[in-house]
């Protein structure tokens, strides 16, 4: 098993993460070292396991259909970086 | 009276009661000790004026009736406090104002507590030393260019200082155990769906808890009581019946059976902690316990699985910081741009290793080979401890394979860095309570952890063994205050 | 199936090719507050005012399931005729957008809620099923808008969270006009549930199109292209024979096609391929850690059966036999509950064979050229079935019952009043008739001659001058009858 570099990009282009060539080289050592180390999941044989989501042994709580969030717009858009009262901004979009 | 920060919590709240102690006082002097102690770098946001502040509003009309009635503290800076900038130990949110409060945070707040500033910790609660911070490294007191640990370093580094008499941290694989063990106090990671998770910024999901963290048991079990409590913001929120931990705190434990793991006789454990985890034995043997023998076999299967399964949600967790709604952007030619040079130049490198792994497992063609495998080895890990817990009622461990290190001697080795959390992981794995308690120093004298976990829900029981057994070990925390100058 | 008159194929030189389609639809759930958060849905608000911290995916915050969207997508399901699935589980969509706050969405992937079902078309030349893969709960993103700035795009999140179902059918669908059918019968069957308003203007109701053409009598499928978001039938229509005579075009050029997302251009009327393929789409689906599996008992269920209204397949059949309508009323008459509804109050008090020629006949086209649906009619069924009474016993002509009908629309008045004030009633006083007539007769002698003559057919002349000497209001019947004894 082993990670290359192209696969490096492809996953960096997932996550949304720009990386240059030097960074994809160091990123490639170091993933490569833990998937080594992870691999070792495959001494086991899970065929007849099931999953385990989630810890708390218990069902999804239903709520009930109200309405409690006021108009939070000032606070909402309070922290974004770009200032518009109304909107969220974001460099153009071409569809 | 002593020392003010030398003081407990139990003390000081027996102090503030008794009306021998202002909260005024009590804030003024941790705020003083504070201010005298920015070379540990624990503080990422102070907020003193403010403490100063409440306390003065709360001498003025003092609820005594309170928990925490007066008490100044400062917690990880993984909770989001109201109007009080949180950062998760990230560029990416080095402006982030949250207009809301965690649960958690909230129950202390109404218990009478008040906020001194939030403590540095490793970025989003990723590293186990506190060195991937963009705030910086925390020194541990116990020594210069010693880590705290991590993730909740600055927490850890706080408590053992006695910069806050008690704190809060968060656990996704030992964050609050491991610094606890590295700096000679008290954590303890609570069962998963113990305490919300409203408003903790989120690592990984299914793993995160916060708990208290504390200079002995019985102030931690108090905390525990105050923050653990029913959600329904958080849907992993469990609706159990909570004990009174402090005020049911005993040290009377005989017949308690406790299970030894012979698995986590590591390859490679230092004979120090080997001794130790006898010595810890001998310790419980002492309070009357029962010792049982006990096997936990896909123990070595923990943290490869930890390192799929919290990254995979870390991958999805962090995708909300996009440079949009909150947090640091950095400008783009487009919309694409924007997001990548955003994330690149806003989260360093571990968090980005982590998203990388997280995005790889998940991603298509490799889904069942490593997350859905991972999910099946955490059902497995799960059913050794259900299986262990039919013969015993706890279980002792060293809390880690070794005692602090020095600063940047792990940073280069991610693997190395990772298996620090050998002991710690399976407990977070399998949603029990966990606590750590300082029980004795290496060659170096520093300090050393053992591990209580419990069964799910079954805090009370850990907190009474680590009462019982913190009694017997008697253990004395090294500081001399090197960095105050 | 037999040879079918409505067949839809597309001819290029000696070949047929036949067109496969399959929607996912997006319906949006008739609930007060979002899927995961306590923030408001309406529709029409100010930008970004309807939008909670969950909503804006603020750091620590959770999502809360709303019970009554569960309800609503059960209840959906049941009116699918669909397997419903006690444990379904929520997984994370993830994937990067300006107006995706969570970088990722919460929607069902491996169990969703409700399993397969079916939907009956009602097509001119019979009836078609049409098989219901699965519908699933999802939450809605919010809108960008890119025409608001020169170098920006905005985005306003009050959608983002709200509940939609999706409704993904199978690849059953074969024509433009099923497609048609398939959206109305869907729409109707929610508005019937109550569990989405199907309104397609508010974008309460839109579809994912996936098409794929293939030669008439292949049993292979061809390769498909998804159209996303079309948000009205019509587009959908003519998105299918853009996107499929373009594919034809492919094949028959010997081309290969791509299995791509495309984006109906409205303003071009053709499909083009979407910017984003230059990545290709890896969503990297895992079940949410936030939430825990969905788990509905029995009891529930049975609960929300209980709730179901009689759906319009049922009422259609039940019209049938009980008022012996023809499938043809019936299907008009159950077509949309609200048009259901006043049928039925109408005929409580009145005949059902006119009722049903009134509401049809005179009421649609009515209220068609007024643009008005049938909850907006100035005529309340009580006082329909008042005037269907009038004509029945014979205080008004059928004739003078459109002037009265006429009258009634320009405002909901009382059949009877109108009858009254403007002396319309119906003359069936059989001494004043004769009296009506002698005096016809008597002003016609030679016509009355000619048909004693032989001349029969002036009978019609004499019924048309005694109606028109009586304005109308005579009643024919007994005219007819009076004519004949005295000619
Ligand atoms: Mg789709
Ligand atoms: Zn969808």
């Amino acid at each position: 098993m082993s990670i290359d570099l192209k696969t490096i990009k492809h996953i960096s282009k997932l996550s949304r993460i720009s990386v240059d060539e030097k960074k994809a080289e160091k990123l490639a050592g170091d993933l490569n070292s833990i998937f080594e180390f992870i691999e070792k999941l495959n001494e086991l044989k899970t065929d007849n396991v099931e999953p385990l989501t989630s810890v708390a042994e218990t069902t999804l709580k239903l709520r009930s259909d109200e309405v409690k969030s006021k108009n939070l717009r000032e606070q909402v858009i309070k922290n974004s970086p770009k200032e518009n009262e109304d909107y969220f901004v974001v460099p153009k979009v071409i569809e | 009276m002593l020392d003010i920060t030398k003081q407990s919590l139990s003390e000081l709240v027996e102090n503030i009661k008794n009306k021998k102690l202002s909260s005024s006082e009590a804030t003024k002097a941790f705020v003083e000790r504070s201010e005298k102690s920015k070379e540990l770098n624990a503080y990422i946001t102070e907020d003193y004026a403010n403490a100063l502040n409440k306390a003065k509003t709360f001498d003025e009309k003092p609820n005594l009736d309170l928990k925490l009635p007066g008490i100044p503290m400062a917690v990880k800076d993984l909770f989001c406090t109201k109007d009080l900038r949180t950062t998760a130990g990230s560029k990416i949110l080095n402006n982030f104002v949250p207009t809301y409060e965690s649960t958690v945070t909230q129950n202390i707040w109404n218990e009478g507590a008040i906020l001194m500033g939030k403590l540095n910790c490793d970025e989003f609660a990723m590293g186990s030393s506190n060195e991937t911070s963009f705030f910086g490294n925390v020194q541990n007191p116990i020594d210069k260019n010693l880590v705290p640990g991590g993730s909740s370093g600055g927490s850890s580094s706080a408590v053992a200082a006695q910069l806050t008499p008690i704190t809060i941290g968060t656990d996704t694989g030992g964050s609050i155990r491991q610094p606890a063990s590295f700096t000679g106090t008290v954590g303890l990671k609570p069962t998963y769906g113990s305490c919300s998770r409203y408003g903790i910024v989120a690592f990984a999901s299914s793993l995160d808890q916060a708990g208290p963290m504390a200079q002995n048991v019985k102030d931690c079990a108090l905390l525990q009581e105050v923050i653990s409590t029913y959600d329904e913001k958080d849907s992993t929120s469990i609706d159990f019946k909570r004990n009174e931990y402090s005020k049911e705190l005993t040290k009377d434990i005989k017949g308690k059976k406790i299970g030894i793991p012979k698995e986590y006789r590591v390859d490679g454990m230092p004979k120090e902690i080997e001794d130790l985890w006898k010595k810890g034995i001998e310790y419980a043997k002492d309070c009357g316990a029962e010792i049982i023998d006990i096997s936990l076999p896909h123990t070595n299967y923990a943290l490869p699985t930890y390192y799929i399964v919290a990254p995979a949600e870390a991958s999805s967790n962090l995708a909300r910081y996009d440079g949009v709604k909150y947090g640091f952007r950095a400008e783009g030619e487009n919309l694409i741009d924007m997001y990548e040079k955003t994330r690149s130049e806003g989260f360093g490198a571990e968090v980005q290793r982590r998203i990388m792994i997280g995005t790889y497992v998940l991603s298509s063609g490799y889904y069942d080979a490593y997350y859905l495998k991972a999910q099946k080895v955490r059902k497995l890990i799960k059913n050794d401890f259900d299986d262990a817990y039919k013969k015993v009622d706890a279980i002792l461990t060293p809390s880690t394979p070794s005692s602090a290190f020095k600063i940047g001697e792990k940073t280069n080795d991610p693997v190395s860095m990772y298996l620090n959390d050998i002991f710690t992981v399976p407990v977070n794995l399998a949603g029990l309570p966990g606590i750590s308690i300082p029980a004795g120093h290496d060659a170096k004298g520093y300090p050393l952890g053992l591990q209580i976990i419990g069964k799910a829900f079954d805090e009370q029981n850990i907190l009474n063994i680590a009462y019982a057994m913190e009694e017997k070990i008697n253990f004395k925390n090294n500081i001399n205050d090197w960095w105050i100058k | 199936m037999s040879k079918n008159k409505s067949e839809y194929l597309i001819n290029r030189h000696d070949n047929q090719y036949e067109v496969v389609i399959g929607l996912e639809v997006h319906a949006q759930v008739t609930s007060a507050s979002k899927l995961f958060s306590t923030s408001a849905t309406k529709f029409g608000a100010e930008p970004n005012t309807q939008v909670s911290l969950v909503d804006a995916a603020f750091p620590g915050m959770l999502p809360v399931i709303n019970e009554y969207c569960v309800k609503q997508a059960i209840k959906t399901g049941i009116g699918l005729k669909a397997k419903i699935n006690k444990r379904s589980v929520f997984d994370r969509k993830n994937y990067f957008y300006a107006d995706l706050p969570q970088g990722y969405q919460i929607s069902q992937f491996k169990d969703p809620i409700v399993g397969e079902g079916k939907v009956i078309l009602d097509m001119p030349d019979g009836q078609k099923e049409v098989g219901i893969e699965r519908l699933h709960l999802e939450q809605d993103a919010g809108k960008s808008i890119h025409d608001l700035d020169p170098k920006n795009t905005f985005v306003d999140l009050n959608r983002s969270g709200v509940a939609l179902m999706e409704i993904v059918s199978k690849p059953d669908l074969r024509s433009p006009d099923e497609v048609n059918v398939y959206i109305k019968k869907l729409r109707s069957i929610m508005r019937y549930l109550g569990t989405c308003d199907g309104n397609m203007q508010e974008g309460s109701l839109r579809a994912d199109v996936n098409i794929s053409v293939r030669k008439k009598g292949s049993k292979e499928f061809g390769t498909r292209c998804e159209i996303k978001n079309v948000n009205s039938i019509k587009f959908m229509q003519m998105a299918i024979e853009y996107e499929a005579n373009r594919q034809v075009d492919l094949i028959e050029d010997g081309q290969m096609i791509d299995q791509e997302t495309r984006l109906f251009d409205t303003k071009k009327n053709e499909t083009r391929s979407m910017r984003s393929k230059e990545d290709a789409h890896d969503y990297r689906y895992f079940p949410d850690p936030d939430l825990l599996p969905l788990e509905v008992s029995d009891d529930f269920i049975e609960n929300l059966k209980s709730e179901i209204p009689e759906l319009p397949d049922e009422k259609k059949k039940r019209f049938i036999e009980k008022f012996k309508l023809s499938p043809y009323e019936a299907n008009i008459l159950v077509s949309d509950i609200e048009t259901s509804n006043y049928f039925e109050n109408v005929i409580k008090k009145s005949d059902v064979k006119l009722a049903t020629n009134w509401i049809i006949g005179e009421l649609f086209a009515a209220l068609n050229e007024k643009n008005l649906e049938i909850t907006e009619s100035p005529i309340s069924p009580g006082n329909l079935s008042k005037l269907i009474n009038l004509i029945k016993d014979g205080t008004i002509s059928g004739k003078i019952a459109k002037t009265v009908f006429e009258q009634m629309m320009e405002g909901d008045k009382d059949p009877k009043k109108i009858v009254e004030e403007k002396g319309l009633k119906q003359e069936s006083d059989p001494k004043a008739l004769e009296a009506l007539i002698d005096k016809v007769i008597d002003d016609n002698r030679d016509k009355a001659i000619e048909y004693n003559s032989g001349k029969v057919k002036l009978f019609g002349f004499f019924v048309g001058q005694v109606m028109k000497v009586s304005g109308g209001k005579a009643n024919p019947q007994l005219v007819n009858e009076i004519l004949k004894k005295k000619l």
